[in-house]
């Protein structure tokens, strides 16, 4: 089981909020969860790198050419809020 | 102060590209808001980035230009933090494995060259920009432009090896210096393109360990750098002085006040969680490459100011202020090949082109005077065609037309009077026309023939060559 | 016989000759979702104006009438990947794969149903609706592709595309008894495909059978210059040698994939295919992967850490759903609350969790390092095998509900297909066996880049079997 902290930090690095009954749960769940990941403890790992990419490719990259950017008005089509120029959204501010 | 000074700055450059560093949108500097945008930098769902190889190339360039080593293997990983600027919520930056390490770039304090240690360079993307309507706190709302968003930066992090805001200041403007010698970055700070954020502490003596550190932020200028670093070792000290413990947090230098204050405590600490960035295939960077750019480097300003002192025997004012931007010192190089007299043409660089490039507030890259042109008129002084002061006439003339010196010379008549015969007409005509003067000067008063000196120059338009006027004037009286 | 019960292959022929043309064709499917959509549900967005325009090509997809999963971008058609967060989002660029299919004629004819993001393997949680099997509408299609999956099986589509990050291809289409193929990693571009676990997301083709596969394979791999993780290697016509058979082949069982948990029938279905490949001359031969045991762990460590920093980008600020708040951070908070279920909550929590302060490197870099372990255990099977013979999941389809109260059940339905995600390796899903009238897939799994061999062992199974091309009842009997 996680903490009801741990579960609160982690709920705010994700950008969730949790209601009393959703926290109590995902403790007991995560909890559970990590509980069977802690499996790979038992692996000896000396000497074995770390696979990050699927396919061991390298130096793939692109020439320094400008493309044509999207038009103004489809840049913005999916805007929540916009004035026709920016996206608008609420303060940074803590209010 | 009773107090020791540590300092350490994190410099980001915007490098100039002509494309974005994961897609092909334009990273020009004040295009209408949300124009140079494409699925991919405006982070939709589904897209994915692929690396522009001329940042890497550039971050190399940097690398070698301050010294430092280019890893073999590197990659990007992503930074996650939550922020309207930032479309994705993560930036792709690089972590453990960045592209240069280990470099080092000399300043000049007291007359003294101190050596300031680099940590690394890393390749990032820059965030959007925010706009509010109003101010910051009193807005309700956040305009997002996301133009800037993309566009490569290199951040350079320094040793905390800087002692004085002074040194601060003198380390951002010799990385200027270098940064656009190796034609990276316009490094122009007001447009952001060049900027800094310092980590300032203080503690008794130089033995003790480093004090808690605040991070400043919003120094937009080298003034700032320098002001804002003042105020807040002024700031720290006083709390220090008081028996309080300075916190670790970020703050922000109010230019216009000229003051510092508190954005956010690192008590609610980041946790970036960085990790690899899948979408992106690391980088063996090869020795081959590495060489290719190694090569491609101008003459770097240190070392053109050994050059200019020993080779052409300038002074160490001469060599600094000519070697200040990468520009002027190829337009010295470029006069000075043609011109041998290498301190006629400094003295001429540092004093007139100077003047007339600051007056118009004119970059040299569009001087209209051009080296081969400014040669011209150098040896047209030399050969003694116009006087040393004919020839500041010449210059003006020179920079409005565009003209050589040699047209300007013939079609204004301003060549130069070395004729006796005709001196000393004008003398007599002077002598004859001044009694007073002639008169004050035989009676002791020797300063009197200033008087009529001038009057012979002003009587020849400049052009009667001086020391002919003196001893002619002198015989005569 | 009704079209949309034929194969790509059968109609091409039929468009060929002159026999029909392929407006025909699409209406014939337009016709069949009219009557089973009502009880299947696999679609989210249906494209009414689609229809078959003459393109200049001579692919056998020209004019074929399929349907895409709704993760994966379509410009001007609005692409929601079963989220409530995307509800109105409209892409204005294509994917690559559609680009490839629009540019041989291809007809789209709607976005399938998914789990949310991929996250699911039932295709339950979905933000619209339940999708159901088609063979027994009161259990799941599988996910997260249930949509496409059972669309295909249904005869609403030819053809689909999916995406597979864990099994969300293969698993469906064996609860749906159609073929699945989830190609090697960077075979096919994933530019426009959402991403979900962006180092293990593949986007991957379902169709009727396996000769159909290799069509649809032959018009969506291939290198993309906008992809970095694409393989720059040339592509085969993956029809070529599709008949060439088995003999003589070597085919791996690896005895962890048969272990405890298999259900008696998908256990015997399986036993009888292996014997079918003896009979074909294949030589049968049991492999040890000692590391297959730690893939689901590993699976959900990397999975759902990839997650939770892919799907940062919803917070309601430049597109998608927002809840209005009273600050940045409490509108992204609300938006997310709303916009996301509860499954993906709870993973893209997992994910920031094991990425944290203090967590990496005994979660995430640990599980990369076990990944390498995984990775090498197919590299020793690939060398002294050709392709290995597995269950695609414990299980037939099961009954919807079934599992929706306990996610680590529900995470361990996909035992049998992590593996291959992990290692980057393509697989392919097909029917061995209908019992009690619900089918019950099997999984080949290839060294990098094999997808022509898979299709070649997949079609001599196929041949035999006669599992091929099956429409499914979807509640009105045979
Ligand atoms: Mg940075
Ligand atoms: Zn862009």
């Amino acid at each position: 089981m996680l903490s009801r902290e741990q579960v609160e930090k982690v709920a705010s690095l994700s950008r969730l909020q949790l209601s009393p009954q959703e926290l109590e749960k995902f403790s007991v769940q995560l909890g559970a969860i990590i509980e069977y990941m802690e499996v790979l403890n038992s692996v000896d790992t000396t000497n074995i790198e770390p696979m990050i990419y699927a396919v061991p490719t390298t130096n793939i990259y692109r020439e320094d050419i400008r493309k044509p950017s999207l038009n103004h008005v489809t840049a913005l089509q999916n805007a929540p809020e916009t004035d026709g120029e920016y996206f608008i959204a609420p303060t940074v501010v803590e209010k | 102060m009773k107090y020791k000074t540590v300092i350490g700055l994190e410099v980001h450059v915007e490098l100039k590209t002509a494309s974005k560093i994961f897609c092909g949108c334009s990273t020009e500097f004040g295009s209408p808001p949300n124009t140079n945008v494409c699925p991919v930098c405006l982070g939709l769902p589904g897209v994915l980035p692929v690396i522009n190889k001329a940042v890497v190339e550039f971050a190399i360039r940097a690398g070698l230009a301050l010294n430092c080593q280019i890893a073999n293997y590197s990659k990007f990983d992503r930074k996650n933090y939550y922020y309207p600027d930032l479309p994705k919520n993560f930036q792709t930056s690089q972590f453990d494995l960045p592209i240069c390490e280990h470099g080092w770039l000399d300043i000049e304090v007291d007359g003294n060259i101190k050596r300031i240690g680099i940590t690394r360079i890393h390749m990032e993307e820059d965030a959007g920009k925010l706009v509010h309507a109003g101010t910051i706190t009193t807005s309700d709302t956040t305009c997002v432009d996301y133009n800037r968003t993309g566009v490569p930066l290199i951040e350079i992090v320094s040793e905390p090896d800087l002692r004085t805001p002074e040194e601060a200041k003198a380390y951002m403007e010799k990385m200027r210096t270098i940064l656009q010698y190796i034609n990276v970055s316009d490094c122009k700070m007001e447009e952001g393109s060049l900027r800094c954020d310092a980590n300032i502490s203080l503690r008794l003596a130089e033995t003790e360990p480093f004090g808690t550190r605040a991070e400043l932020k919003n120094l937009n200028s080298f003034r700032s750098v320098q002001r804002g670093l003042e105020y807040e070792q002024i700031r720290q000290a006083e709390i220090l002085d008081d028996g309080g413990r300075v916190i670790q947090e970020t703050r922000s230098f109010d230019e216009a006040k000229n003051i510092t204050l508190s954005l956010r405590s690192k008590e609610q600490a980041d946790d970036y969680r960085y990790f690899p960035e899948p979408d992106l295939p690391p980088l063996m960077i090869s020795k081959q490459l590495i060489e290719n750019v190694r090569m491609q480097l101008p003459e770097l300003p240190d070392s053109r100011i050994q050059r200019l002192m020993a080779t052409d025997g300038l002074s160490v004012y001469d060599a600094n202020v000519i070697t200040s931007t990468r520009a002027f010192a190829e337009y010295y190089d470029a006069v000075r090949e043609m011109d041998g007299d290498a301190k006629l043409v400094a003295n001429w660089l540092t004093g007139e082109l100077s003047r007339l490039l600051n007056a118009n507030n004119v970059e040299i890259e569009r001087c209209p005077i051009s080296p081969q042109n400014l040669a011209g008129l150098l040896s047209l002084i030399k050969d003694g065609t116009v006087s040393g002061k004919i020839a500041k006439t010449v210059i003006e003339e020179m920079w409005q037309s565009g003209a050589t010196a040699k047209q300007v010379v013939a079609d204004k008549g301003l060549v130069q009077i070395s004729n006796v015969d005709e001196i000393v007409a004008i003398v007599e005509e002077v002598i004859l026309a001044n009694p007073q003067s002639v008169e004050d000067y035989r009676g002791g008063k020797e300063k009197a023939i200033g008087f009529l000196v001038g009057c012979v120059m002003k009587l020849s338009r400049g052009r009667a060559k001086p020391d002919l006027v003196n001893k002619l004037l002198k015989e005569r009286l | 016989m009704e079209m949309f019960r034929q194969t790509i292959n059968q109609l091409h022929k039929r468009i060929s000759n002159g026999e029909i043309v392929a407006a025909d064709v699409v209406e014939s499917v337009k016709q069949r979702i009219a009557a089973v959509e009502p009880a299947v549900k696999a679609f989210i967005t249906i494209c009414d104006d689609s229809e078959a325009v003459a393109v200049e090509s001579s692919s056998p997809l020209a004019g074929m009438p399929g349907v895409v999963k709704d993760n994966i971008c379509t410009q001007g058609i609005r692409t929601t990947c079963g989220s409530r967060i995307l509800e109105n989002f409209i892409p204005p660029y294509n994917a690559t794969v559609i680009d490839r299919l629009n540019a041989v004629g291809a007809v789209v004819l709607g976005k399938t149903n998914q789990d949310e993001f991929g996250m699911g393997s039932s295709t339950e949680n979905s933000g619209y609706h339940i999708t159901c099997n088609p063979w027994d509408l009161s259990r799941v299609p599988g996910g997260s592709s249930g949509g496409s999956a059972a669309a295909v099986a249904s005869g609403q589509a030819l053809w689909a595309l999916g995406s597979d990050t864990g099994g969300s291809i293969r698993q469906p289409a064996a609860f749906c008894g159609i073929v699945g193929m989830k190609p090697t990693y960077g075979r096919v571009s994933r530019y426009g495909l959402v991403a979900y676990a962006s180092s293990l997301d593949t986007i991957g083709t379902l169709t009727r059978d396996v000769y159909d596969n290799a069509l649809l394979m032959n018009v969506i791999a291939g290198y993309d210059e906008r992809d970095s993780t694409s393989i720059n290697a040339p592509c085969e016509d993956y029809t070529a040698g599709i008949y060439d058979g088995v003999r003589g082949l070597k085919i791996g069982l690896p005895k962890q994939y048969f272990g405890e948990g298999l259900s008696a029938e998908v256990a015997a279905a399986l036993e009888q295919a292996v014997q079918t490949y003896r009979d074909l001359g294949a030589e049968i031969i049991e492999v040890d992967m000692p590391n297959t045991k730690y893939a689901l762990a590993t699976y959900y460590i990397i999975a759902t850490a990839e997650a939770s920093s892919n799907l940062a980008r919803y917070d309601g600020v430049s597109y998608g759903l927002r809840v209005e708040g009273k600050n940045i951070v409490d509108m992204s908070e609300r938006t997310r609350e709303q916009g996301f279920s509860e499954e993906v909550r709870r993973r893209i929590m997992l994910g920031t969790y094991t990425l944290s302060a203090g967590y990496y490197d005994a979660y995430y870099n640990k599980a990369l390092k076990v990944r390498r372990l995984i990775k090498n255990d197919f590299d020793a099977a690939f060398l002294q095998v050709d392709v290995l013979l597995t269950p695609v999941a414990p299980t037939q389809a099961f009954k919807i509900g079934e599992k929706t109260d306990d996610p680590l059940a529900m995470y361990l339905s996909d035992i049998c297909t992590v593996t291959v995600n992990l290692a980057g390796v393509p697989a392919l899903s097909l029917p061995c066996a209908f019992t009690n009238n619900l089918p019950v897939g099997m999984q080949l799994i290839g060294a990098p880049l094999s997808e022509a061999l898979l299709l070649r062992v997949g079609c001599a199974f196929e041949q035999t079997s006669g599992l091929a091309n099956k429409i499914a009842p979807c509640g009105g009997g045979k």
